[in-house]
Order: structure tokens, then C-alpha cells, then sequence
């Protein structure tokens, strides 16, 4: 029983780090057309973010690792936030509607960046200091819930309910949905769906750089450590439906308790393989994912 | 008043296949002008070519004067181009209050009361405010999506069967906000019509189109639409 609830546990910490990696997938999809594979390397700017305050800059020396972390947090969604509106401004935005263009132009940017990482960081993986106050742990029923994990999955509950808070009432939020919903019709009611492109690559880029800084708490950083939570994310995006908020949450916390199971009662590399099969199983009956969703353009 | 819309030689291809061959009208400002012809000729792509959601291959489209084939279509919805394109022309997932919001909202405008004007002209909206667009009728959707457009305070309104595949009973209520709207605003309007009656009983001019071309256009006065009948059958 214990082992069961743990890997509901952990099923929900990892799902949670998927949800929002997938979120950033999802939207720049659903909107734009746009595959991004560089999408892995905006979490590695997240997770790079915190080891670097704490050991590189030596701004936060003399026992300050929690407070650097604490700085990593904004400034991590800040920074991968810039990479991404960089990248659209001088590629994606291009290609906008070609799929298998920005999906091999972002595989390129992808490369590069990782590179860019081992050239200023050393190949080799690289630690983050956990804050203090998140080394502690909490036992419920006989479930070992780490802090680290419990706060992960709080920093996601809380970025998914300022994301929808911002989607259903601000100003912006609502051009995004218009633009998703219908690109044509946006356009010719006098939006600018380039400058509604970039809001959306800036937010979902930000957010794959507060996973990066929420998964530097739970495993070592390298050059590699987007591509990891990458292939599932897409599978998230897949089972949940393109631009939709609530398919993702559930494809995201399927996913991820499909894993922790699966890697409980099999090896991890069977693991991965019962995964993908339940993901094809699932698309055999709902082949628009789990909401379906569809983007209407008035003249393609 | 404004909103003079002249299409000057205009062709238009989907890729490799060109569909509109040397398109000319003229919308004179202050005009109601209705484009005939069957389906597959080219009305909506001529629309969808002056909105500017394609691109010309050759020839001018000018409004009020300016050339605007060059220039995006958000900004020609911002100089005065508003467009309720064919089929359900809504945000589905937006309610149809945030319809017309996202619209007014995009320029910081604070002016609301273009709101109150709109719901005016379409006293049904009020009442389905909160619904998703996406479930509206078919008559609600066009009621919407022009509301939408009139938003804007568009100088040229340019609609694209508008009475198509709605209830006959609401068909004479769009039909007749439209002539009203027209009458009462003076607004310069463009619309594709396949009921013919409908149209020359409003329009001052006629086009109709035939395999990408004009092949007739003029007043509604002295038309003879015998001479067409074969060209408007649907
Ligand atoms: N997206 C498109 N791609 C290729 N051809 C198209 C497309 N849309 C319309 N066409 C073709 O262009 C021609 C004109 O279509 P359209 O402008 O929709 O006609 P109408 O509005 O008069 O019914 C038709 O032959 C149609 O098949
Ligand atoms: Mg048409």
C-alpha cells in the first residue's frame, strides 16, 4: 500500500514537471504551427540559471545558495523566456503553419545551444544547492514525500493557475486564445497575430525555464537535461490535445503516473516501452487526444 | 462617410492554380454593391484578397485612395476594412461577449460604448453574452460575427453570405439588420449574395463573376437578370 502511494506520489511530481513543458509545446503548436525542438534547451537555460548564481557569479557567496535559488526562479523564466523570443523573432516567425521546417531549423538550435552550455559550463554535469528549507522531508501514511518534490509540485500549481488566471481575464490572454482558436479570423478583425505569436512563444519558452529550475532540485544539470522530459512532453501534448489547458493537465498527470508505475513493476527501459504503446492504444479511439480541438483558418 | 473600395486587374493563386484573372470593381464610397455568381467562381477568394488574408499576383486593390495590397491584414481591418468572412466566422471557444471584447480591447481602447451600438442592431446577443460562441446557432454565430465587425467601426463592411445555411425565419431578420445598417449609417458595403432577389432589392450596383472573372457589373436599375439566369444558378 505504502509502494503504491508513492508512486502516485511521484507520478504526480513528475506529471507536473510535464504539464508545464507541455504547456509551452502546446501553445506554440497550437497557435503557430511551430514543432520546437530547442524546447528541451529552454529548460536547460532554467536549470543552469540556479547553478549558475550560486557558483559562478559569486554574488551569492558565504551561504546565500537558497537565496540564489530563490533569485533563479524569476530570472530562469525570465531568461529562457528572452531564448525563445529571440528564436521566433529571427527564425520560427518565418515559418509560421510549417511544421516540418521549424521542426528541423529548432533540432539545429537545439544543437547549438547544448554546445553553447558545455563551452561555458564544462561538460560534465554540474550540482545545484538545494535551499535548506527544502532538504526536509514529510512521511504521510508511510509515503516519504521530499520537500524538494512537494514544492516542485507546488510551483506548478500555482504557474498553471496564473497562466489560466492570465488566459481567461487579461487582455492579452484572450488575444491568445482568439489567435489559437482562429488565425484568419484574428487577423482580419484587426489583431496582430505576430506580435500575439511572440506573447505566446515569451510565456511558453519562460515556463520550460521555471521547469528547468524546478528540475535542477531533483537530479543533476548538463548540456542534456531538457532532452530528458522532452519525448514525454510531446507525448503529453499528443494524448492532451493541442492548446487546451485542461488536456494537458490530464494527459500530463497520466503520463507521468503511466511512467512511475510502469518503471515500478518493469525496468525503466520497459518501462518507456509500455508508455508508448498505452500512448498508441489511446490514439486508436481518440485520435485528437483527450479534448479535441481543432484550428479553422478561413482560407487553407 | 469613406470607404471606397477599387480592385484594379487583381489575380489571385492558390499555389500554381490561379483562380481570380484580372479582377476589376469599383465599391464607391457610400455604396451597397452585391457580387453574384455560383459557387467555386472566386467571390470568397476575391473577399478573402481584399481583406488581405491572400496575396495578389498581380494588379492593385486601393481603399479610400491608398494602395493596401501590400500592407497586412490587420492593418487594413485598422484602416477601415471589416470583413465577416463565409461559414461560422467566430472565436468558438471565446464566449461571445469575449468575442467582441478581444476586438475592441487590441488598441487599448476604453471606448465601450460601440458595445451598446452593436448590441443595439443585434438585441439577441444580449441575452447569449456568456455562451461560448462555439454554441451558438447558426444565426446567433452570423449575428455575432457581424456585430464583431461592426465593432471595429469599419468604413467598408464586406460580407460573405451572410444568409447562408441559416433558418429561413432568420434569414429576413440578418437580411433586413443589414439593409437597415445600411440605410440608417450610409456604410459603404460589399456583399456576396445568392439570394437574388435579396440583393438587387438592396444594392446599387451588381457584380457577378464567372471562372475567376467579372463578366458583368453595373447599376441595379437597369439590370436583366434573364440574361444571367444560367450564371446564377446555384
Ligand atoms: N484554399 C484553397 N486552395 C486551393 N484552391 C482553392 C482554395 N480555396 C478555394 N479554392 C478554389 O478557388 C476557386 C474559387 O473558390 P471560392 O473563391 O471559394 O469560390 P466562391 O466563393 O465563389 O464559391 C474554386 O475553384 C476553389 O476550388
Ligand atoms: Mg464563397
Amino acid at each position: 500500500m505504502e509502494a503504491l502511494l508513492e508512486q502516485i506520489f511521484n507520478g504526480v511530481s513528475l506529471g507536473s514537471i510535464l504539464l508545464i513543458v507541455a504547456l509551452g509545446l502546446s501553445f506554440s503548436f497550437g497557435q503557430m504551427g511551430v514543432i520546437n525542438m530547442a524546447h528541451g534547451e529552454l529548460i536547460m537555460i532554467g536549470a543552469y540559471t540556479p547553478y549558475f548564481l550560486q557558483s559562478e557569479s559569486g554574488w551569492f557567496d558565504g551561504g546565500a545558495a537558497g537565496t540564489a535559488f530563490v533569485v533563479a526562479l524569476p530570472l530562469g523564466f525570465l531568461a529562457a523566456g528572452l531564448v525563445g523570443v529571440a528564436m521566433e523573432r529571427t527564425l520560427l516567425r518565418r515559418m509560421v503553419g510549417r511544421p516540418l521546417d521549424t521542426l528541423l531549423v529548432t533540432f539545429g538550435v537545439s544543437l547549438i545551444l547544448q554546445q553553447a552550455a558545455r563551452d561555458t559550463f564544462g561538460a560534465p554535469n554540474v550540482d545545484v544547492v538545494s535551499p535548506t528549507w527544502l532538504t526536509g522531508r514529510w512521511e504521510l501514511l508511510g509515503v516519504v514525500m521530499p520537500h524538494r518534490r512537494l514544492f516542485i509540485i507546488a510551483l506548478v500549481m500555482l504557474a498553471v493557475a496564473a497562466l489560466s488566471a492570465f488566459l481567461a481575464t487579461r487582455p492579452e490572454g484572450r488575444r491568445m486564445r482568439a489567435v489559437m482558436q482562429n488565425r484568419d479570423l484574428a487577423e482580419v478583425s484587426g489583431l496582430s497575430t505576430r506580435r500575439v505569436d511572440r506573447t505566446t512563444f515569451f510565456l511558453g519558452s519562460a515556463l520550460a525555464g521555471l521547469a528547468g529550475v524546478a528540475v535542477s532540485l531533483v537530479g543533476s544539470v548538463g548540456s542534456q537535461v531538457g532532452t530528458g522530459y522532452i519525448v514525454d512532453a510531446f507525448l503529453v501534448v499528443i494524448v492532451g490535445g493541442l492548446g487546451k489547458l485542461r488536456g494537458a493537465i490530464v494527459g500530463a498527470l497520466a503520463l507521468g503516473l503511466l511512467n512511475a508505475f510502469s518503471e515500478f513493476w518493469t525496468s525503466a527501459s520497459i518501462g518507456k516501452a509500455v508508455v508508448f504503446v498505452a500512448v498508441i492504444a489511446f490514439l486508436q479511439f481518440r485520435p485528437n487526444g483527450l479534448v479535441s480541438f481543432r484550428t479553422r483558418g478561413l482560407v487553407a | 462617410m469613406g470607404g471606397e473600395l477599387a480592385v484594379d486587374g487583381l489575380c489571385v493563386a492558390y499555389g500554381r492554380t490561379e483562380v481570380l484573372f484580372d479582377v476589376d470593381l469599383l465599391v464607391p464610397s457610400g455604396s451597397l454593391v452585391c457580387l453574384m455568381g455560383r459557387n467555386g467562381v472566386g467571390k470568397s477568394t476575391l473577399l478573402n484578397a481584399v481583406a488581405g488574408l491572400l496575396p495578389r499576383t498581380r494588379g492593385s486593390i486601393r481603399f479610400d485612395g491608398a494602395e493596401v495590397s501590400g500592407v497586412r491584414a490587420h492593418k487594413r481591418a485598422r484602416m477601415g476594412i471589416g470583413y465577416v468572412p463565409q461559414g461560422h466566422a467566430v472565436f468558438p471557444q471565446l464566449t461571445a461577449m469575449e468575442n467582441l471584447l478581444v476586438v475592441l480591447e487590441r488598441a487599448g481602447r476604453s471606448d465601450r460604448s460601440v458595445l451598446d451600438e452593436v448590441l443595439d442592431i443585434f438585441p439577441a446577443l444580449a441575452t447569449l453574452l456568456d455562451r461560448p460562441a462555439g454554441l451558438l446557432s447558426g444565426g446567433q454565430a452570423k449575428q455575432l460575427a457581424i456585430a464583431r465587425a461592426l465593432v471595429t467601426r469599419p468604413k467598408l463592411l464586406v460580407l460573405d453570405e451572410p444568409t447562408e445555411g441559416i433558418q429561413p425565419s432568420i434569414i429576413h431578420e440578418i437580411e433586413d439588420t443589414i439593409a437597415a445598417l445600411h440605410a440608417t449609417t450610409g456604410m459603404t458595403m460589399l456583399l456576396v449574395e445568392q439570394y437574388v432577389e435579396f440583393a438587387l432589392r438592396l444594392a446599387d450596383r451588381y457584380a457577378v463573376m464567372d471562372g475567376g472573372h467579372i463578366v458583368s457589373a453595373g447599376t441595379t436599375t437597369d439590370v436583366d437578370l434573364t440574361a444571367f439566369n444560367d450564371l446564377l444558378a446555384v
